[in-house]
């Protein structure tokens, strides 16, 4: 598999790409917790902020609806908050029939419903461009400036350097158990449920097996490369002053945000 | 390549503020302990070692087997880092994994990344742990089984908390989040309890020396076995009380400062779940969640026990 499957970064120089990462990763984060603190229903605030996600889209030459497009991975979830539109006491607004429940949706509980799924949705759009801006291990190098223990972001790196690895792995076993599960025609394959069960096991237990005495033979590796404990970078990062004022300028439309929100 | 999100990763947006920030702090603790631990006791060689474990995890969850009506089993792997690789590191290569998911594939939130964290990958290896390592000493099959039992309440634990966060950040209603939750998870417990079994009975079978009691003792104290019970028997008290009795859990919250909204439950969905034949009590409550714990414990020891006739 190559390396950049799962990478959703895109080779460009737009102002955002360019961007401190550590910046970026702040911006983000912000983001989220702005969206997090607007109050239900603040309509405007909402539109200010997909407004936000709007201008980064294009500011970053992905085209305007690149998150927007994406962006539905998260709706599924959505589901869990549906009982809100049932349980909020408020006006009635519509009720039916599921079996034998009466269920009535309250102008209140939908308000709340709504805001959920905007709120959720609009920080969604946020992280999705964040990758798509930044290379990953620069994300990483970014959390090692925040502080986050070395020890945390260097598993990060190897899991990130090592994911490819190990799902090819990972299709070849499963590609292995298809090549072996052959039918004759009306008949079903495989066994009992216990017995798929253990095959699944074993191919878990194999992988482990794999990657553990791989994590051995990459350990020497790196000993013979100079490995002391520590991974380096030859792209140390600095601030300039296009990063601040960026900065700036995206904490003031957060505040914006936040202001109309409660107005 | 395909990447199935998974049910028990919240995406931002459906907890509020506090509870995520909440989350984070007791996560923060949790893994700072950690890490102190690992750099403490573990050398150089633990670190691709814990990095490699973290793309297995993540491989590993993709590993599937049918069961019916075109669902599938398949492994979230909290309990079984735990087990293999010890408490501590277990936990840091499951935050690894989820933080990798959030990042990369915005499966589960940022802002909410320490409730994921907390909901997969500290309380699976706690429990994982703890119990597995109650049963070290016992006969292989005992160990198999109480592993098999252990996975499946992390799983059930790992629901339970993020129905719980749900709830308290007013994203729905308690009765029906817990149900929901814990109902669906049953299942993919099962799943799970499976999977974490046969692997184990692999690795038993190839490399005995990885499971061997000397370097599983090493990897977390006593004191882990009581931590794993603990959270356990809070699962096992907690589970029917929010999903049969939510009024008594809202009462605790409401004193405690948790909700300003009053949120009472306009309907009734489910009939309280309680033993007959001791009515509808506080205790029968309980007995009906410990009775379901126990068959399930059952169903794993005598699933174990095949499996090492068998093996």
């Amino acid at each position: 598999m190559h390396s950049d499957a799962f990478d959703r970064y895109h080779h460009k120089h737009s102002l955002i790409h360019q961007l401190d990462p550590r910046i970026k990763v702040l911006i983000t984060v912000a983001f989220i917790i702005s969206n997090a603190l607007l109050p239900d229903g603040a309509w405007v605030a909402f539109l200010l902020a997909w407004g936000f996600v709007l201008v980064a889209n294009v500011l970053s030459q992905l085209g305007i609806g690149y998150t927007f497009r994406r962006s539905f991975i998260a709706l599924p979830f959505a589901l869990a908050a549906i009982t809100v539109l049932f349980s909020i006491p408020g006006k009635p607004i519509g009720s039916f029939q599921f079996l034998m429940w009466d269920m009535t949706v309250t102008d209140a509980g939908l308000l709340r419903f709504v805001s959920i799924v905007i709120r959720s949705w609009l920080s969604v759009q946020m992280a999705i461009l964040l990758v798509a801006v930044t290379e990953f291990p620069k994300i990483v190098h970014a959390l090692t400036h925040l502080r986050v223990p070395a020890v945390i972001t260097m598993i990060i790196s190897f899991l990130y350097r090592y994911l490819f690895v190990l799902t090819d792995e990972v299709m070849r076993l499963l590609r292995a158990r298809q090549a072996r599960s052959a039918a004759s025609p009306g008949q079903r394959s495989g066994g009992s449920l216990g017995w798929r069960a253990r095959i699944a096991g074993h191919m878990a237990g194999q992988l482990f097996l794999r990657s553990y005495e791989r994590s051995d033979r990459i350990y020497n590796a790196m000993l013979a490369r100079g490995y002391k404990g520590e991974l380096m970078t030859i792209h140390p990062h600095h601030f300039e002053r296009r990063d601040w004022i960026i900065c700036v300028l995206c904490i003031v439309g957060m505040i914006i945000m936040q202001w109309t929100g409660r107005i | 390549m395909h990447y199935t999100p998974a049910p028990l990763h919240i995406p931002d947006g459906f907890l509020n503020l506090v509870v995520s920030i909440a989350c984070w702090v007791v996560t923060a603790i949790v893994l700072s302990a950690a890490v102190s631990r690992t750099n403490k006791s573990l050398g150089d060689r633990q670190i691709p070692l814990m990095g490699i474990m973290a793309a297995f995890i993540f491989a590993a969850q993709m590993i599937n087997f049918p069961v019916a009506g075109g669902t599938s089993g398949h492994l979230l792997g909290g309990a079984l880092a735990a087990i293999t690789l010890g408490p501590w590191a277990g936990m840091l290569v499951m935050t690894a994994v989820i933080a990798v998911q959030a990042l990369l594939f915005q499966d589960g939130g940022l802002l909410v990344m320490g409730a994921n964290i907390l909901n997969m990958g500290l309380l699976t290896a706690a429990i994982g742990y703890g119990l597995y390592r109650g049963a070290l000493g016992r006969s292989r099959g005992t160990r198999l089984a109480v592993a098999g039992a252990a996975a499946w309440l992390s799983v059930m634990a790992g629901a339970l908390a993020t129905a719980l966060q749900l709830w308290l950040s007013g994203t729905g209603n308690l009765q029906t989040l817990t149900l929901a939750m814990l109902g669906v998870h049953a299942l993919i417990g099962v799943g799970e309890a499976l999977i974490t079994i046969a692997a184990l009975a692999f690795i038993f079978q190839t490399r005995p020396d990885l499971l061997d009691e000397k370097s599983l003792f090493a990897r977390g104290g006593r004191g882990w076995v009581l931590a794993g019970a603990l959270i356990s028997l809070l699962v096992v008290v907690l589970s029917p009380f929010a999903s049969a009795d939510p009024d008594g859990l809202e009462r605790v919250a409401s004193d405690l400062g948790f909700i300003n909204r009053g949120q009472s439950a306009s309907y009734h969905i489910f009939p309280d779940y309680t033993l007959p034949i001791l009515g509808e009590t506080s205790l029968s409550t309980i007995m009906a969640g410990a009775t379901g714990v126990l068959v399930v414990l059952v169903v794993a020891i005598v699933a174990g026990r095949s499996l090492q006739k068998r093996s």
